[in-house]
């Protein structure tokens, strides 16, 4: 499971950022705002070629030692970060791929929310919930 | 003569001396060629080591086909075939449904031999002979049979005794040789008949013809074709058959993993086999496959052993790690490590990097070197993991070692098969292996204490000593080379200066790439790791410039996380520098960043304090932007309109949310005003166009730089509007759309001029304080954490506009600046003249009586000082009523009474002083004045339109006002106020109560007046003392037939009071009466009182003729009756002499010496009693003469029975038409017009003729036209009601029903 789930707006400020609170909780903002590279590096790619025909599926951005960052970016260019251990290998790329689609769908329902207003930081508890559900259990 | 070795290929490798030079030269010299001496090194062929080191360099292999039989035939054709049998390319179709591919073949041709033919159990492949050919070039049956046969046949059977199918008979023909031995010659055929039935059986297709093959004939390439075809076919065949008898196998062996005693080492030398054949057959993609698969089911088997199922093979890979010293991609095949593999002495690291250099060896041929970069991450990453599941003992930074240098390893290699351009071009391939290498590299100088300032401890050299050791030699490959990844880690750990240098260079190189390919965060991430070594280093100024850069980029990207932790790098950094500034605008930063815990907070806090309390150089003060320490959130002003008068008490309410953990005591809060003179602003309140929703109360937008990216706030919302083109010519709509009225606002920069930039950044904004100007202030203020309240009190000398510039605060030597308070916010101070008015206290305002004005005085800009006076002129129609106790209340701007005090109020013949108490500016002072307004002596119908003109001295006007049945009148005062040259005139509008109407009534001689007076107010009244006096003449009397002295006259109603006018002599003509009474409103006291006068004129008071008229029945009968005629005899009597008015006038018409006027008589009857008979009207010549009557006979008919009212009798004056009297106006033409009028001229002094004519013009619309004109008509005038009696007037006749009548009428009233 996941040790960092971040949804990360179109002007690329962070909409929502948890990590597994055991590990520190910096180095996760750091890994993931880096990542934005990649994935912007991934989205311009795939626009030049396929034009508006692109996967939401980024797949893995960049591994690291210890983690592996998987990206996923919906059509209106927020970002969904996740950050997986290196040693959790058990993890398949379809497994992370539902991953980032029931995260996409609660951001989804975030968003109809007529009191959320977009651009501001998530704080629903129906999210939270979701993001708990697939980050690593710690206890 | 060699048989084949292609010596170079395409991709080669780049550097130095290759072991497989040597088994070039081998094979080059050897004969037959042996390429490969497998047999000795592959573990399942079980046989002894044999004499020499094996050297494998399979990449020059190709498959083994033996050849046997005639050798000199073979020899002859060797070129030509090696030459040919690649040339084309054939089909080969694959098992397992993968997909067919055409494949160039080549063989190596070696004689054929026992010994190559591999035992049974024996699964080397590299030097399995893959086909058998034999050559023969027999044409002689004889020697076929002698020879030729026998040898085919041992052939034969040492092939089957192998179990080998795969093999070729080739006969050779020549001319040459049938030409020899003409004799024994058989048919070419008989020969290939006799082998193929010898040994082909049914497979015909196992002996092949060669004709004449050295020579160049169609012929000779026919069957070359046939022959290499043939070729071909046979190696695929036998290709597809043996690798899929050996895969078989090897899946077999796999299936056994889960055994107990089954060995990955041993399976992985069957699989590479596998791998090392298709490599022969340059199939590196399915070699790569081979390679690919083992590793993953290497990483299975170590993800298994983390889940708990260990393989008993797994035991050698999880042996302390002893040597790390990183990849080597230099050669083919690392032997080396090869060897360990296979005696299952390698450690999890060798594996790794022997599978690792033969998949990077196959990828680069297979021409993908980024896929290499890319495989190595991963590979490095996944060892490092590995060696953590599988617990393996690793000495600490031992792995860093080997990272590092494998990274390098891998980046050497690929440069070395990559020109500079394609490596420009592919950084986002190769910059992760540098940012990993730099990374590793910082972790060990870290761990070899060669990034501290002091230098390493003997602790930090023993580990480095330690390390380095595990790296063993350096490899001969690179023992020449001078940059060589070895070297360099060795140099690098050897001392701190080339420990930074090449820290520097590789950092350096990591970032310019991964700018290169605008990884601008990647790039600043390693920036920030250089930082931290610089910062270790005691180098401060370097790593705070790539901090700031760092910084900028979180902070533009709002994540609030990274940029505490950078700003917190930061302020260490400056602290350091003595940058004392920029320190402490950091450190106010962090003191107010919630991401820090309250402890770092207040310690940051606590340096701003101390610096401010420092005593130092006072001079030297600090400037800080305001927004870091705390946040302007609302302004308030009060009162809300922020608009005052000059000197008046205006309070700002700042709110400010401080960021502070801790409260801080501030010495000076101050806010710069500038000041606008306001032009024309002497009265601010119609300025006051309140912006904002809730007024007085400006909120600022404050960005809240810790929580809310600068994105979420960015700009002021948009104001849209509709905006629709019409067609000019039909106004249909062409278009309709939206405009974004704010655009200059919401397309501004952000990055610019925002303040939150400002706040972020991190040297102090340089402000420009100005001094000087006028300040809020407030001193001592402390201030919470959370939102504070602070009041100021805003200057309002001047009128005009000021506006709120900046904001200070001041700490001690610290100060903080707001530079600009934005939305801007401004007060107004206005300045006021001073307004006196003047109103009733309550409506209406009665004259006549006593009534009570209200006076209100604004003062304004001016203050009332002690004797200062209201000087009120009298006027004679609204005197001011002496008062003993007239109070004065002043209140303040805000409605509050303030004070009060009596007025003394002092009149002389001209003026009424009314001396005010001092009174402060813009207040306000009321009072009350009594004041009477006399009721116009004239009549109540007195129009003034002539009265206005050329007037100096203003006279009350009264006029009808259509509110009101009441006549109005406006009363002005004239004041002079003692701030003002200029008299201020107030107008008051007093209502007459009343009503008054007169009415002369006569009975013969007698005459009586009757005088009605109306309430028209609301009002009761009583009304006393009703009196009538003739003011001319002193022996008339007037006996008042009234009989009450005091009368109540409700609101709406009349009272009618009755005078009979005696006289003793002569009745004068003109009367001028003035009717007084006193009245006050009802059941008040009779002190209250006052009088009403009422004048009127009475003209033509004497009566002239008396009319009588009689009935006279007819004839014969003593009543008259209904239907028949009788006699009406109207007698007119003249009663005086003539006047003398009357006599001037008449004489005009008679001049002879009895002197008559004409009077025109007149019978109507209007109510339809009588009918008229005949002439009803005529004239008389009547002569001026007392007693002189004239007796008219009339014939009228009654027309109803009963008492009957006489018909009317009108006389008139006849007027005969003169010149003279239209042109000449005539104080008597104006009898038809109403003679009030004529009163009211008397009473107005007014007697100029012009006046006159003018209203004549007015009244005379009607009748009196055509005369003004000149139009020369007879007149009738009627005489004043006065001046004819009737004495017959309302008298009754009785009249009888006709005789013959026979209906009753009856007329009941």
């Amino acid at each position: 499971m996941a040790v960092c789930i971040a949804v990360i707006a179109k002007e690329n400020y962070p909409l929502y950022i948890r990590s597994v609170p055991t590990q520190n909780e910096l180095k996760f903002h750091y890994t993931v705002h880096t990542s934005l590279d990649v994935v912007e590096e991934k989205i311009s790619a795939v626009g030049k070629s396929l034009g508006d025909q692109r996967e939401l599926y980024l797949g893995l951005l960049y591994p690291t030692e210890d983690y592996k960052v998987y990206g996923y970016v919906t059509n209106s260019k927020v970002k969904f970060v996740i950050v997986v251990d290196s040693s959790n290998t058990s993890l398949r790329d379809n497994e992370i791929r539902s991953m980032f689609r029931k995260l996409h769908n609660s951001f989804t329902d975030v968003m109809c929310n007529p009191f959320h207003n977009p651009g501001d930081q998530i704080q629903s508890k129906a999210f939270d919930g979701i993001v708990s559900g697939m980050m690593v259990q710690t206890g | 003569m060699t048989y084949s070795l292609r010596v170079s290929r395409k991709c080669r490798g780049d550097t130095g001396p290759i072991d497989t030079t040597q088994l070039h030269t081998q094979a080059l010299t050897k004969k037959p060629v042996f390429v490969c001496h497998f047999h000795g090194v592959l573990p399942l062929t079980h046989m002894e080591c044999q004499e020499e080191k094996p050297i494998i360099y399979t990449m020059e292999n190709k498959p083994i086909v033996t050849c046997a039989g005639d050798q000199s035939v073979f020899t002859s054709l060797y070129t030509s075939l090696a030459q040919q049998l690649p040339r084309e390319p054939m089909e080969w179709r694959r098992t397992y449904g993968r997909a067919p591919k055409m494949i160039h073949l080549e063989a190596n041709f070696v004689q054929f031999k026992e010994e190559l033919l591999p035992k049974e159990g024996n699964k080397a492949l590299l030097t399995f002979p893959f086909l058998h050919i034999y050559w023969t070039d027999c044409c002689d049956t004889e020697v076929y049979k002698g020879s030729v046969k026998e040898d085919m046949m041992r052939w034969q059977n040492s092939l089957r005794a192998h179990g080998s199918a795969d093999w070729v008979i080739v006969v050779v023909e020549t001319n040459d040789n049938k030409k020899k031995n003409k004799t024994n010659i058989l048919p070419r055929s008989s020969i290939v008949d006799k082998i193929r039935s010898d040994f082909c059986n049914k497979q015909n297709d196992r002996c092949v013809v060669l004709s004449d093959p050295l020579k160049d004939s169609s012929r000779s390439q026919e069957s070359w074709n046939s022959l290499l075809l043939k070729l071909r076919t046979l190696l695929l065949m036998s290709f597809t058959k043996n690798l899929g008898r050996f895969e078989d196998d090897m899946r077999t062996l796999r299936e056994k993993r889960t055994q107990p005693g089954w060995s990955f080492c041993e399976y992985f030398m069957v699989q590479e086999e596998l791998a090392f054949v298709f490599e022969m057959l340059q199939q590196f993609e399915d070699a790569l496959v081979q390679y690919d698969e083992l590793d993953a089911l290497f990483t299975q088997y170590v993800l298994n052993f983390g889940a708990g199922d260990a393989a008993n093979w797994l035991g050698s890979f999880c042996a302390p790690v002893r040597s790390w010293s990183g990849l080597l991609l230099r050669r083919p095949i690392d032997m080396e490590k090869r060897d360990g593999i296979q005696r299952g002495e390698a450690s999890l690291l060798d594996l790794r990097s022997y599978l690792f250099s033969r998949q990077c060896t196959l990828l680069i041929f297979l021409q993908r070197p980024w896929e290499v970069t890319q495989r190595a991450l991963e590979l490095l990453h996944n060892c490092v993991q590995e060696l953590r599941l599988l617990e393996v003992t690793v000495l600490e930074g031992a792995l860093d070692c080997w990272v590092f240098l494998s990274c390098l390893e891998v980046l050497h290699r690929i440069e070395g098969c990559c020109d500079q351009a394609q490596l420009a071009a592919n950084c986002s391939h190769t910059v992760g292996l540098w940012a990993y290498a730099t990374d590793k590299l910082k972790s060990l100088g870290e761990h070899c204490g060669l990034v501290s300032e002091k230098g390493p401890t003997s602790e930090d050299l023993n580990r480095t000593v330690d390390l380095l050791a595990g790296l063993g030699d350096e490899r001969p490959e690179t023992v020449n080379s001078l940059q060589s990844p070895y070297k360099k880690l060795k140099e690098a750990l050897s001392s701190m200066e080339a420990f930074e240098r090449h820290y520097l260079e590789l950092s350096h190189a990591a970032m310019e790439m991964y700018r290169a390919i605008g990884r601008l965060r990647s790039a600043r991430l390693v920036g920030k790791s250089l930082a931290e070594f610089y910062m270790r280093k005691g180098d401060p100024e370097r790593a705070e410039t790539f901090l700031q850069e760092a910084l900028k980029s979180y902070v533009s990207e709002g994540w609030s996380l990274p940029v505490t932790h950078t700003r917190r790098q930061i302020a260490e950094c400056q602290k350091l520098l003595a940058r004392t500034d920029d320190y402490l605008q950091t450190s106010a930063l962090l003191a107010g960043d919630v991401n820090l815990t309250m402890e770092e907070r207040k310690h940051f806090c606590q340096e701003i304090l101390t610096f401010a309390d420092k005593s130092g150089d006072p001079s030297h003060k600090v400037t800080l932007g305001m927004g870091v320490f705390t946040q302007l959130t609302r302004l308030q002003f009060c009162p809300a309109t922020a608009s005052v008068h000059s000197g008046a008490v205006l309070q700002v309410e700042l709110t400010l949310r401080c960021l502070m953990p801790v409260s801080v005591r501030i010495q000076q809060l101050a806010a710069s005003i500038h000041f606008d003179l306001e032009r024309g602003g002497t009265n601010g309140r119609s300025k006051v166009a309140q912006r904002q929703t809730n007024p007085g109360t400006v909120e600022f937008l404050q960005a809240d730089s810790t929580e809310a990216p600068p994105f979420s706030v960015a700009g002021p919302p948009l104001e849209l509007d509709e905006i629709q083109d019409r067609s000019p010519s039909d106004n249909s709509l062409n278009s309709a759309g939206v405009v974004c009225k704010n655009t200059h606002l919401v397309m501004r920069r952000h990055d610019s001029n925002s303040p939150l930039d400002t706040v972020n950044c991190v040297s102090p904004p340089a402000v420009a304080i100005k001094e000087g100007g006028q300040m809020l202030k407030v001193q001592d203020v402390t201030l919470q954490p959370g939102n504070n309240n602070i009041i100021f009190t805003a200057p309002s000398g001047q009128p005009g506009t000021y506006t709120l510039r900046q904001l200070y605060a001041t700490v001690g030597r610290v100060q903080f600046v707001l530079p600009h308070i934005y939305p801007s916010v401004q007060y107004e101070v206005y300045s006021q003249e001073p307004q006196l008015t003047v109103e009733p206290s309550s409506e209406p305002l009665l004259a006549g009586l006593p009534q009570r004005v209200k006076f209100t005085l604004l003062t304004g800009h001016y203050a009332v000082k002690k004797g200062d006076a209201l000087q009120l002129s009298n006027t004679d129609t609204m005197p001011i009523l002496p008062s003993t106790s007239c109070t004065a209340c002043i209140s303040n701007p805000a409605a509050e009474l303030v004070g009060e005090s009596v007025l003394s109020i002092q009149s002389s013949e001209k003026v009424t002083s009314i001396s005010l108490p001092p009174t402060p500016p813009y207040h306000t002072l009321e009072f009350q004045l009594e004041v009477l307004c006399v009721i116009p002596p004239g009549t109540d119908r007195s129009t003034n339109e002539r009265l206005t003109n050329g007037e100096v001295r203003h006279r009350p006007r009264s006029y009808s006002h259509p509110d009101t049945p009441m006549t109005a009148i406006d009363q002005r005062m004239s004041i002079d106020c003692p701030w003002s040259i200029y008299s201020t005139l107030l107008a008051l509008t007093f209502y007459i109560p009343f009503k008054t109407k007169h009415s002369l009534l006569s009975a013969g001689n007698r005459k009586y007046i009757q005088v009605c007076v109306q309430n028209v107010s609301d009002v009761n009244f009583t009304l006393a003392e009703v009196k009538l006096t003739e003011k001319q003449h002193a022996l008339l009397e007037l006996q008042s037939l009234n009989t009450k002295t005091q009368q109540l006259l409700c609101s709406k109603h009349s009272v009618f009071c009755l005078w009979e006018v005696r006289w003793k002599d002569d009745l004068p003509s003109c009367l001028q009466c003035v009717f007084s009474a006193d009245f006050s409103p009802f059941n008040q006291d009779i002190s209250t009182f006052k009088p009403f006068y009422y004048q009127f004129q009475l003209e033509r008071v004497t009566t002239l003729y008396s009319v009588r008229a009689k009935i006279l029945p007819p004839a014969g009968e003593q009543y008259c009756r209904s239907g028949l005629l009788c006699g009406l005899e109207v007698c007119m009597t003249r009663l005086t002499e003539p006047a003398e008015g009357e006599i001037a006038e008449d004489s005009k018409t008679d001049t002879d010496s009895l002197k008559t006027t004409k009077l025109m008589y007149e019978v109507a009857d209007s109510s339809s009693n009588w009918a008229v008979c005949g002439k009803s009207s005529g004239m008389v010549l009547m002569p001026v003469a007392a007693r002189a009557t004239h007796k008219v006979q009339i014939e009228v008919m009654p027309l109803f029975a009963g008492h009957l009212p006489f018909p009317k009798i009108k006389v008139l004056k006849y007027m005969p038409h003169t010149a003279a009297v239209a042109i000449q106006p005539d104080p008597d033409s104006c009898v038809e017009n109403d003679s009030l009028s004529l009163l009211d001229k008397t009473l107005d002094d007014q007697t100029d003729t012009a006046s006159i004519r003018s209203r004549g013009s007015v009244h005379s619309v009607g009748s009196g036209d055509q005369q003004q004109k000149g139009v020369a008509m007879p007149r009738l005038e009627p005489f004043s009601p006065g001046q004819v009696f009737n004495h017959s007037n309302m008298q009754q006749v009785l009249v009888l029903p006709s005789t013959d009548d026979h209906i009753m009428e009856v007329n009941a009233t």
